[in-house]
């Protein structure tokens, strides 16, 4: 066990897997940085601190600067998945996926079903996204459940430094286009990291800790804020079930519902507005599988539907909070 | 004039009667009703497809587009297969989740049809990437029209390419017509679509894309320029649609005579047999035979196509990963 941040085991994991599968190339905006400047290559080294060195170690035909293309670049990962590597893409913000929707959505996410289950695309597309740092509305969005929703990709939200070794891993071993949700807020986040070869399964939330009362589900940075909620309400003599769920797509279910079962009781947290989004999603699973189960309605914490704005005041009023979750958490266990 | 000897000359006249073939008896077989979807002819544009399929290994990976039957067969898809997909059977090539627009064959390089205008282009750059890495001289192609030419892919597709000096060959087919619109009015520079990647710093090919020799001519040097590893190349092949943009287009763009006169007039199997029998490289009655032999080819497609079996429908959710859960 080591401990590092969130960003250090990032950059470790995909220095190690490179080191170990010559097949895997890296390829984004500015992830060498430099290029073509006075301060040369590695000037930067990737903007979030998560590819530096690797250019440098690995040489320029598998770490590749690329112009500001989002379109070209995940198509490129897609094309070089389909011809045999394992590409890791970078968009330096998940908004970003925008302009580049549609080699995602008909491209890479269908290759494999289109062409009759007779290939692989082992893609990984690394994306930076979440609020809570004033980037405003183009800039801060948590778009997971757009592309939870594309049949085709798998999707993963790391929110501990070692789930982002142990999934990033098991990205880079599998076969289908991969989407890593990395949050912005999240980097500096510091924990203990198993040593050695370390995946993680997608479709397995991790349970973050049992409390019996009511379960509440949440990915990504929510999950920090969900455990503040849960501290507060420990003096109270309220014990909550928090997951989560590491990974949307493949959906850990059986997760969900076992602990449903017992609390009777739901709360789900979305750091996106709440149309069509993850947390209608989990509530329309809890409504239609564990119906009988539930003793008050589903509460879903999310965004308003809005977009995100720049004001430090708005943007707190934007996002959920422990405070938010915390209220969601004594509504559902006063309902009668 | 020419390096090719007698059996790839035969070869190449096979693939293009075998291509003009499959796409004439869909024209005919889309009327029963039997194939549904969309369903885009290639018919006229053979001279391309085979001129640089030809000079290709199964290593060299193309990505084709919505009118990409006759780059499946020029790569060295299974005729059958594609008859059998196209009809949305079982045993098809992808079965039967692709149809006409989604046809691959990865064994052969053949990385995908696209029914998005423009989609495959930074693919083919992704694919050169990946043999830019591997360091063997392999190619990754992306077969363009002039209507792929207004595609923001394609431009960001192009630049990406030259930056990073990837092999790819980004080949414009320009067959006058994007959809039912005409060249003259969708793309600024109608005249010479080649100029557009010239722009964006690579070095450019034309050919006459109705003249097998012509364009076989041209994509060799281009194909020995990217080869030696200077970087990405176009070429713009001047060709033409011999049917609607799809199957069921009444066609009233056309000009009146025009069909009539682009088969008369621009050929690429006709414009092939004149020059070979005037030089006497290959004989009438050579190509006749192989005419023959293709149509029987086409016929078994066709019959084992109608007869095959449909996917089961407990299928239609499997594939969607390599493992999910």
């Amino acid at each position: 066990m080591a401990v590092m941040n969130i960003r250090e085991a990032i950059l470790r994991t995909l220095h190690d897997e490179m080191e170990r599968d010559g097949d895997i190339l890296v390829l984004g905006e500015d992830v060498v940085g430099g290029n073509g400047t006075a301060g040369g290559p590695e000037a930067i080294g990737g903007i979030w601190g998560t590819t530096g060195g690797l250019w440098e170690k690995f040489g320029p035909n598998r770490v590749i600067d690329t112009p500001i293309s989002e379109s070209a670049i995940i198509g490129a990962a897609a094309g070089a998945a389909l011809a045999g590597k394992r590409p890791v893409a970078e968009l330096m913000f998940a908004d970003f996926v925008g302009v580049s929707l549609d080699q995602l959505w008909n491209q890479m996410a269908k290759f494999r079903y289109m062409f009759g289950g007779k290939t692989r695309c082992p893609a990984v597309v690394r994306m930076v996204y979440g609020a809570g740092m004033q980037t405003a509305a183009q800039h801060s969005q948590s778009v997971y459940a757009l592309l939870t929703a594309m049949p085709g990709l798998k999707v993963v939200l790391p929110t501990t430094p070692a789930d982002a070794k142990g999934l990033l891993t098991e990205a880079l071993r599998g076969d289908d286009p991969v989407m890593f949700f990395e949050h912005k807020a999240l980097y500096g986040v510091k924990g203990e990291v198993p040593d050695g070869d370390y995946r993680i399964p997608f479709g397995q939330a991790r349970m973050v800790r049992e409390g019996g009362d009511v379960t509440v589900v949440a990915c990504g940075r929510m999950v920090n804020f969900a455990e503040k909620a849960a501290d507060k309400l420990v003096a109270d003599g309220i014990g909550v079930d928090l997951i989560d769920l590491r990974t949307t797509s493949p959906l850990d279910e059986d997760a969900i519902l076992d602990s449903v079962e017992q609390t009777g009781r739901l709360v789900v947290v979305d750091e996106s507005p709440p149309r069509c989004s993850l947390a209608a999603d989990i509530a329309a699973l809890v409504a239609t599988r564990a119906f009988t189960s539930l003793k008050a309605p589903p509460e879903m914490i999310t965004g308003p539907h809005a977009p995100i704005p720049f004001s430090r005041v708005l943007e707190r009023a934007w996002l959920p909070s422990p405070q938010t979750i915390e209220g969601a958490i004594r509504r559902t266990l006063a309902f009668r | 004039m020419l390096q090719l000897g007698h059996d790839q000359l035969l070869g190449a006249y096979r693939r293009m009667s075998t291509i003009r073939a499959f796409e004439e008896r869909l024209h005919d077989e889309i009327k029963t009703g039997e194939i549904g979807g969309f369903t885009h002819l290639y018919a006229g544009q053979e001279a391309v497809a085979v001129g640089i399929c030809d000079q290709l290994t199964v290593d060299d990976k193309i990505v084709s587009t919505h009118r990409g039957h006759g780059h499946c067969i020029a790569k060295g898809c299974d005729v059958k297969g594609m008859m059998l997909e196209i009809y949305g059977k079982a045993d098809g090539l992808c079965k039967g989740r692709a149809g006409s627009m989604h046809i691959a064959d990865l064994e052969v390089g053949m990385l995908g049809a696209n029914g998005i205008v423009g989609g495959g282009a930074p693919q083919a750059v992704g694919a050169a990437l990946a043999a830019k890495m591997d360091g063997k001289g392999r190619v990754g192609i992306a077969f363009s029209g002039d209507g792929a030419c207004n595609q923001g892919t394609t431009f960001e597709a192009m630049n990406l390419a030259v930056v990073t000096k990837a092999p790819a060959i980004f080949v414009f087919e320009n067959n006058h017509y994007s959809e039912h619109t005409g060249v003259d009015y969708a793309v600024g520079t109608a005249k010479d679509i080649a100029s557009r990647a010239e722009a964006f710093g690579m070095k450019v090919w034309r050919a006459n894309g109705c003249d097998f020799f012509d364009t076989f001519e041209q994509f060799r040097d281009l194909l020995a320029y990217v080869r030696a590893g200077n970087g990405p190349a176009a070429i713009e092949l001047d060709t033409e649609r011999f049917y609607g943009h799809f199957e069921g287009d009444p066609q009233r763009y056309r000009g009146s005579g025009e069909l009539d006169r682009i088969r008369e007039e621009r050929d690429c199997l006709k414009a092939f047999r004149k020059v070979v029998t005037d030089a006497a490289l290959l004989t009438d009655a050579e190509m006749d035979a192989i005419d023959d032999e293709v149509r029987i080819l086409i016929d078994e497609a066709v019959a084992q196509a109608r007869a095959g079996a449909d996917p089961d429908p407990a299928t239609v959710a499997d594939d969607v990963y390599a493992e999910y859960y």
